[in-house]
């Protein structure tokens, strides 16, 4: 504890906040990459780092049938776009826009700190946004 | 050179001692600092300038002793030169706005390509409201200004020339009396010059009448002092020439309805209750800047920046920015570490106690000229040791092997 009014253990070990899945999954992302026939795309940055995310997807009957990312980004922010893709792919597109960042972080087994909590979300909106094109 | 001074590094972080580098952001203080406004808030707190009872008249002088500091650090002509802000970002915002109430369509700002974003927002504010048109400096490779590109750049339409004394990512130091002097022999002679000393006041002796500007813009928090405070130098004659930006209580004489009569300077330009223990913490933070001396602050500081460029270059996959080894800088390495992202950078390097800035500093189109997403940066105060810049240094070449 920091023993400040209002205040809360604020360190939490590196451990907890890079696991092996983000590690691995920032050092080979599986669904990073161009999507030539995409039904959508969007890309949006994150004002915190300037991180820049894009998504494409191609839905065909209402369903997810594919969906890649590509850009500039921390590993945390890579490797939950990375989880993104993969969450989103098969899934009807109004159960992959409700997706959240409970699922990705169930999936990356991490521990996020709440000033990287944006890395995390970014992918998540743009997804959104590229559904919703 | 004084760590004892501050409580703050005793701390330990992540089981390690902190080694904070990240004083370009904000430095920390020394306890003379938390114990004068502590002092402060227990024995003499009340409202400054029209309270006729003791603690009211002991606030006063307090934060106008504060200003007489300031006047004397800073080499004004006169004290009313001396305008108290809530920082850097606040006074540079004020000015801006004062200043945008004289412009007219196609009248010209030149800002610079390496301002921090409060050197330019207020300025594109301005410029969209009144219909000015907005231009940069180029920075070269090496860091500094195109100051050739600034003599083409200013017409007899330039009214404000803005730029910072010192980078906050790349440590450049700009000559700033060239700057004004070439202003003045321009088409542009009468333009008014705002330079942004955020970086410089913490680490270079100031001395208003040999840099020669308009208006100098400060914030007590990266030198020592508490936050909420900053210093908004100004000409007098220029100050005394502009109507105030903002209105509300102490800016006034005497007020009706429909119209008022503006208060004297410096107070003109401060509207509402000021930061009083924060004066007072400023005080406190000159005092002990000045017992060591700032040449000696700089001396310091410069070779703890050699030391930290040598250290990094030599790592491989390791790119430094800003001026090369031999060239002035101010406080500040900016690094990339080849095929990790600033963040997680600063991240894993956290888990080592080590606290460094990343990300683009507030300078997204330096960002863009440099061809970085954003950088990683370390930055160092008279509380900073050599021995922390090798910590730093092996941390770095440690990296690679982590993620």
């Amino acid at each position: 504890m920091t023993g400040h009014p209002g205040g809360r253990a604020l360190e939490r070990p590196v451990a907890r906040e890079y696991t092996d899945a983000i590690r691995e999954r920032w050092r080979r992302p599986r669904h990073r990459g161009e999507l030539p026939d995409a039904t959508g795309t969007a890309e949006d940055v994150n004002p915190l780092c300037g991180d820049r995310v894009r998504f494409a997807v191609q839905v065909s009957d209402g369903t997810v049938a594919a969906a890649k990312f590509t850009g500039d980004s921390c590993a945390i922010c890579t490797a939950s776009a990375d989880v993104t893709a993969e969450l989103a792919t098969g899934r009807s597109t109004a159960e992959a826009a409700k997706l959240g960042t409970e699922d990705v972080l169930e999936v990356l087994r991490a521990d996020v700190r709440p000033t990287r909590m944006r890395c995390v979300t970014l992918p998540l909106t743009v997804l959104g946004m590229a559904l919703a094109r | 050179m004084t760590r004892g001074d501050f409580p703050i590094l005793e701390r330990v972080v992540n089981g390690r001692p902190l080694v904070y580098l990240d004083s370009a952001a904000s430095s920390q203080r020394p306890r003379s600092v938390i114990e004068a406004m502590t002092r402060y808030y227990e024995r003499s707190h009340a409202n400054v300038h029209r309270s006729i009872h003791t603690l009211g008249e002991e606030a006063t002088e307090l934060y106008e002793i504060a200003r007489d500091r300031v006047h004397r650090f800073i080499g004004a002509a006169a004290r009313e030169e001396v305008v108290f802000t809530r920082g850097t970002t606040d006074g540079l915002g004020l000015i801006a706005e004062t200043i945008g109430r004289t412009l007219r369509a196609g009248d010209e700002i030149i800002v610079t390509e390496l301002e921090h974003h409060s050197n330019l927002i207020p300025w594109q504010l301005v410029a969209r409201d009144r219909g000015a048109a907005l231009k940069a400096i180029p920075v070269r490779d090496d860091g500094s200004l195109d100051l050739d590109a600034l003599d083409r750049l200013l017409t007899a339409r330039t009214r404000v020339v803005a730029f910072a004394h010192v980078s906050n990512v790349l440590g450049t130091i700009t000559p700033v009396p060239e700057v004004v002097r070439r202003v003045r022999n321009s088409a542009a002679r009468t333009a008014l010059t705002v330079v942004d000393g955020a970086q410089a006041a913490p680490h270079l002796k100031l001395d208003m009448s040999a840099l020669d500007c308009d208006f100098y813009v400060f914030s007590a928090h990266k030198m020592l002092g508490p936050t909420g405070i900053g210093v908004l130098y100004g000409r007098r004659a220029v100050l005394d020439s502009l109507e105030p930006g903002r209105g509300g209580s102490e800016m006034i004489k005497e007020v009706w309805i429909d119209h008022a009569q503006w208060n004297d300077l410096p107070w003109r330009f401060e509207p509402g209750t000021p930061p009083i223990a924060e004066a007072v913490g400023l005080t406190a933070a000159i005092e002990y800047l000045e017992k060591l001396g700032m040449d000696r602050v700089t001396e310091h500081e410069a070779a703890l920046a050699a030391r930290a460029v040598k250290g990094l270059s030599a790592l491989p996959g390791v790119r430094v920015f800003g001026p090369p080894l031999g060239v002035p800088r101010g406080a500040v390495v900016a690094f990339a570490v080849e095929g990790l992202h600033p963040h997680d950078v600063a991240a894993l390097l956290d888990a080592d106690g080590i606290a460094v800035r990343a990300g683009h500093h507030c300078a997204m189109p330096l960002m863009r000229r440099l061809g970085v997403v954003g950088t990683s940066r370390a930055s160092f105060s008279v509380y900073t040791s050599p021995e922390e810049i090798d910590v730093l240094v092996d941390a770095v070449g440690a990296l690679r092997s982590k993620l």
